[in-house]
């Protein structure tokens, strides 16, 4: 009997070019995504050496961080994004890679559009510069962000040097209450291992809840990997996979996909295969979450009330809790659900796929903005989920409810466009970062699931999305 | 891009007392926007480090300064050594992280614990990350903070230890191949690309394996 194998072992075995004395695998990556901000500094590389990509048709680049998210016909109108978006698509041009510009209406957040081209396949190894590629783990392929020495690395030699990571099940067991979702799956699970829980781990979810998922849910939940401290996250392949990749544009199609799907249905943990790590979740006990704090770790459910730092023993943690209460402007003890919010921001890449968009739009259909809020924008994920969303109708639910129904890019998640947070404004995001100033220097962010962010719209402050 | 290979090295150490230190708070998103490797410096911890917001391609020298931020500490202005908490470098894949500090003037970071993303590529930008003991990083905390003097530390690479002003000996655990790329200040693409033959070799197997990979 061969020893049981889980699927990241599988992936990785199947990769590996060669390894060295010290255990340093060299590891083929299949796939690439390139995006405008953590590339120009690789090509530049790629310049300087006289080099050039190995097999420039397993790259992808879309502008997706610098782009506005209205009069998209005006262009960039900031001159420093416009050069980075400018350099990429002249890059492209250099060295042979397919581009989705900004006039494209493929064009979208990377993550986003990687699965619903069929870029991003099952089993495969994938990276792009950024860390939210362990998004692409949903599919059951090994995702993971990189540096831009290593996006240039893997543009010159298809290859990264990697050493082998731990491995981590998470389980979560058992059906999910009504009105929750994938994404406070992924918050409670980062609330109960931390930020650092996942650290030189390569997480795999699995338990009935995580099959249950949608594409969509698994793609959220494997998204904030990264903010469990995890490089990737992976999720077995099952029908529900396969069926979401047939079909789509840069697929196999035909025969080939057929036999592409045999292999694909042979990637999974084997039974009896050993984990470094184990954690169980029961899903039954979560509840719609909110993040409180500066660190997703920082997070509730949405009838929890702000914890008070003098109840931490550990006096490190106690000195980062007083801080991010400082930094949020909360009193310990006030209850979540009554936080007034200033603004409300759905989209990115954890959640602006088209089912989140359907969540959202199902709670705020027929209701109002409240008038206390200043913004509430909805950002699509790519031109295909805005025409999606659009055809079925969410646009002018959105419209009617008071929301913005903007054009697809990052967006408020980061903020490096006009869509910011000012100073002391509080927002609640369906984003996955709720670093200090990450959404604009001074914002604060309260990260929660695309209803409870339509909802908080609706109310101006968190309500739980299961009495609505 | 190949680096310069890291030397034995002296320096001072500037405690950054905090845990979980993002790259966003690194370097904010805004910097993120320039096309080169340099210049990141003056915007290393931009946001807890000046009073106003901080532009892109701004002169830093007349910004009003956080005289709290421990950057801005007289004392500590020659560091060469960041000492922080656990989980160093968090958050997004940005080397424009690394650049930073690396620009600033920093060689060494020392943690409890390292995001293994910025850990990666702080070392492909020729910075030392040492993870060490939480207890040691407790030690050296109040050693950096307890004198007018800032503390010095002597990094012996070859022999992997570090020596904080006489307090003792520290043994350090390094990743040898890190270790390797540092003392010689390889660069990886170029090594890679010895095993050009074995890459394609791969490959051609791969091709019959799994066609649907090479469309
Ligand atoms: S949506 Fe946010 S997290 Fe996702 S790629 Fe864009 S900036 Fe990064």
């Amino acid at each position: 009997m061969p020893t049981p194998r889980t699927l990241y072992d599988k992936i990785w075995d199947e990769h590996v070019v060669r390894t060295d004395e010290h255990g340093t695998s060299l590891l083929y990556i299949d796939r690439q995504l390139v995006h405008e901000v953590t590339s120009p500094q690789a090509f530049e590389g790629l310049r300087l050496a006289g080099r050039r990509p190995r097999r420039p048709e397993t790259h992808l680049a879309v502008p997706d961080h610098n782009v506005p998210t209205t009069d998209r016909h005006l262009g960039i109108t900031d001159p420093i994004s416009r050069i980075q978006v400018e350099a990429l698509e002249a890059n492209c041009r250099e060295f042979g890679i397919q581009l989705f510009d900004m006039a494209d209406k493929r064009q979208g957040i990377v993550h986003v559009i990687g699965p619903e081209e069929g870029f991003t396949l099952p089993g495969i190894t994938m990276v792009c510069g950024d860390s939210h590629t362990s998004t692409h783990g949903a599919f059951g392929a090994l995702a993971f962000g990189v540096g831009t020495s290593e996006v240039e690395h893997v543009l010159a030699t298809q290859c990264l040097l990697q050493k082998k990571s731990k491995s981590m099940l998470v389980s979560v067991d058992g059906a999910l209450g009504r009105g929750v979702t994938a994404k406070d799956i992924v918050l409670a699970i980062i609330g109960e291992i931390g930020t650092a829980g996942g650290t030189g781990h390569v997480i795999e979810y699995g338990g009935e809840a995580i099959r249950a998922l949608s594409m969509e849910g698994r793609m959220t939940v494997c998204n904030m990997s990264i903010e469990a401290g995890a490089r990737a996250g992976l999720i077995g392949i099952d029908e529900t996979t396969i069926d979401y990749v047939r079909g789509r544009p840069m697929a196999p199609q035909g025969e080939l996909f057929e036999q592409a799907a045999q292999h694909w249905r042979s990637l999974n943990s084997d039974p009896g295969a050993e984990y470094d790590r184990v954690v169980h979740i029961d899903a039954a006990s979560i509840r719609p979450q909110v993040t409180w704090g500066t660190s997703p770790e920082m997070v509730l459910p949405v009838d929890g009330s702000v914890p008070d730092p003098a109840d931490i023993a550990d006096p490190v943690k106690a000195g980062s809790y007083r801080h991010a209460l400082a930094y949020m402007g909360l009193t310990p003890g006030t209850p979540l659900a009554e936080i007034a919010l200033d603004k409300v921001f759905i989209g990115s890449c954890t959640n602006g796929r088209i089912e989140d968009l359907r969540a959202a739009a199902e709670v705020a259909k027929g209701g109002k903005v409240a008038d206390s809020i200043k913004l509430a924008m909805v950002v699509p994920g790519s031109g295909l989920v805005k025409e999606q969303a659009e055809a079925e109708g969410l646009d002018r639910i959105f419209t009617e409810a008071g929301f913005e129904w903007r054009e697809p890019g990052c967006s408020m998640c980061l903020a490096m466009n006009a869509d910011r947070l000012e100073p002391g404004e509080r927002c609640a995001s369906t984003s996955n970062r709720n670093f200090e100033g990450r959404q604009g220097q001074g914002g604060r962010t309260h990260l929660v699931s695309p209803a409870m962010a339509a909802a908080a719209a609706i109310h101006g402050r968190f309500v739980d999305v299961r009495e609505v | 891009m190949p680096m310069k290979p890291f030397e034995n090295f002296r320096g001072t150490v500037l405690p950054l007392d905090r845990a979980n230190v993002d790259t966003d708070a690194i370097i904010p998103k805004q910097f993120l926007k320039s096309i080169a490797r340099t210049g990141f410096g003056p915007n290393l911890f931009d946001e807890w480090r000046y009073l106003d917001r901080g532009e892109p391609g701004q002169d830093c020298s007349g910004r009003p300064v956080n005289p709290d931020f421990v950057l801005n500490d007289p004392k500590y202005a020659d560091a060469t050594i960041l000492l922080a908490r656990h989980n160093f470098g968090c958050g997004s894949s940005r080397e424009h992280a690394p650049w930073a500090l690396a620009d600033y003037g920093f060689r060494v970071l020392i943690a409890p614990s390292f995001a293994d993303i910025f850990h990666q590529n702080a070392v492909k930008n020729g910075l030392l990350p040492i993870v060490l003991d939480e207890a040691i990083v407790d030690r050296l905390f109040e050693l950096a903070t307890d004198s007018d003097e800032p503390l010095t530390i002597d990094v012996d690479l070859h022999n992997l230890k570090l020596d904080a002003d006489g307090h003792g000996t520290i043994e350090i655990d390094i990743d040898p191949f890190h270790h390797h790329c540092l003392i010689h200040g390889l660069d990886d693409i170029g090594l890679t690309l010895t095993h050009a033959d074995e890459i394609a070799a791969y490959e051609s197997r791969r091709r019959g394996e799994a066609p649907w990979l090479f469309g």
